[in-house]
């Protein structure tokens, strides 16, 4: 869902930022069994890093509010496991398998993690030139998709400039809900905060998103 | 490890973990338990993964390429075009994956980064991300208000320097390089990877010299 309450950014009401001093890797041990789970289910495949963050906004607004990061992944990851069969309400409530569990294209081993994980590239072939290049000035769309997608409220219909072509990428509000990669070209597009926070922002101050091409049309 | 970040903000708020940790200890133990029944899961495979993230992958990795890049002009203007190849270039850095980008703050622009809508974060070069930088509070007005920001974290900037924010909003990660402290000229590269925080490669702090 794109109009709920992950997308943050501007709001007010939250309070002050609070840094902790020597801040350990996890708060508890079970924060850390949470990553690993999320690490070694999506070597399955069954979903995308979109299909993820999605299931993560699917969460009602007040569950989603109310929960640390990692307890927002792991009610995600249940809903995930639920979603693809691969777990049942039932065994969740009784705490242990009642079934044989299903056959998984890849199970992820000691052996596929003796050394630190290294990201995916998104990057694909692009099906067509990009449209703009940097310099360019460009409006984003008014879109206010039910889906997934990565351009936050507040840069909806605003004017800013291409700054960078960043190459052409997975598309998340397409792979988020398996239709598919539909490679996109990705841009750096910088705003005046004037321009998306009115003439009261703080002059000088500009603000940038990384806009997929749709997400864009020429100004 | 980089060194000691928020010294000036030696306060701790666990409430919210706090009240989770019995329900979710057990919820958690019981899913782990149930995926490892049905062979999807080895929980040694679990173990190693937060071993890692425990003892190897940390903000010591982006100190190391900052510190490269304050001594090696060749290398920063490489870091700069195409972060990635470059922290790759850097044997003793665990490996970066795709789509790293380096922002060097000067004396005219200082670099925020946030990811408003979930938590990115350049995990390969800083590690896990802090409490902090997945809460609301950050996610919310970094991208109004980063002066105010900044001030939680007690950091002011003079007033005629610009402030960019990054907002993450794709699979693009970045690391930003700070500005290097005076009275640091000659200093090894070792000893200048261990001024710079991870605080510092976020834009919510600066690197000073002792």
């Amino acid at each position: 869902m794109s109009n709920t309450v992950h997308d943050m950014g501007g709001m007010h009401g939250f309070g002050p930022v609070e840094p902790e001093a020597n801040e350990p890797p996890f708060h508890a041990e079970w924060e850390g069994r949470v990553l690993a789970m999320q690490r070694a289910m999506g070597a399955a495949g069954l979903w995308t890093i979109d299909g993820g963050r999605a299931s993560l906004e699917m969460l009602p607004p007040v569950e989603y509010l109310r929960s640390s990061y990692y307890r927002r992944w792991f009610l995600g990851l249940e809903r995930r496991l639920l979603a693809h069969g691969l777990v049942a309400e039932d065994e969740l409530a009784a705490g242990r398998s009642l079934r044989p569990g299903r056959a998984l294209n890849r199970r992820l081993t000691l052996a596929d993690v003796a050394k630190p994980p290294t990201r995916g590239n998104f990057a694909r072939p692009a099906a067509a030139p990009a449209r703009f290049k940097p310099g360019d000035t460009v409006r984003t769309r008014n879109i206010n998709p039910p889906t997934h997608t990565r351009l936050p409220r507040y840069a909806r219909s605003k004017t800013g400039t291409v700054e960078a072509v960043r190459g052409c990428h997975v598309f998340p509000d397409t792979a988020a809900i398996d239709a598919g990669e539909n490679p996109q070209w990705l841009y750096t597009v910088v705003f005046a905060a004037t321009e998306l926070w009115g003439e009261a922002a703080e002059p000088g101050l500009t603000v940038s998103i990384e806009a997929f091409e749709p997400y864009l049309e020429p100004a | 490890m980089a060194a000691e970040d928020h010294s000036a903000h030696d306060h701790h708020h666990h409430d919210q973990h706090g009240s989770e940790l019995s329900e979710m200890q057990a919820r958690v133990r019981a899913l782990e338990t149930i995926l490892s029944e049905k062979g999807y899961v080895d929980p040694a495979a679990l173990d190693r993964i937060i071993e890692t993230y425990e003892t190897e992958v940390g903000p010591h990795n982006g100190a190391r390429i900052v510190a490269r890049a304050w001594v090696d002009p060749e290398f920063r203007a490489r870091l700069l075009a195409d972060g990635s190849g470059a922290a790759n270039s850097l044997g003793h850095v665990s490996p970066v994956g795709s789509h790293l980008i380096a922002v060097e703050n000067t004396p005219e622009q200082h670099n925020l980064v946030v990811c408003t809508l979930c938590s990115c974060y350049p995990w390969e070069v800083l590690g896990l991300p802090p409490v902090w930088y997945k809460s609301a509070a950050f996610r919310s007005r970094a991208v109004i208000d980063p002066r105010s920001v900044l001030a939680d974290f007690g950091v002011a900037l003079p007033a005629e320097t610009k402030i960019r924010v990054w907002d993450s909003t794709a699979e693009t990660r970045f690391l930003v390089v700070p500005m290097r402290p005076e009275g640091t000229q000659g200093w090894s590269e070792e000893r200048l990877a261990a001024l710079v925080t991870r605080d510092s490669m976020v834009g919510t702090g600066l690197v000073t010299a002792p």
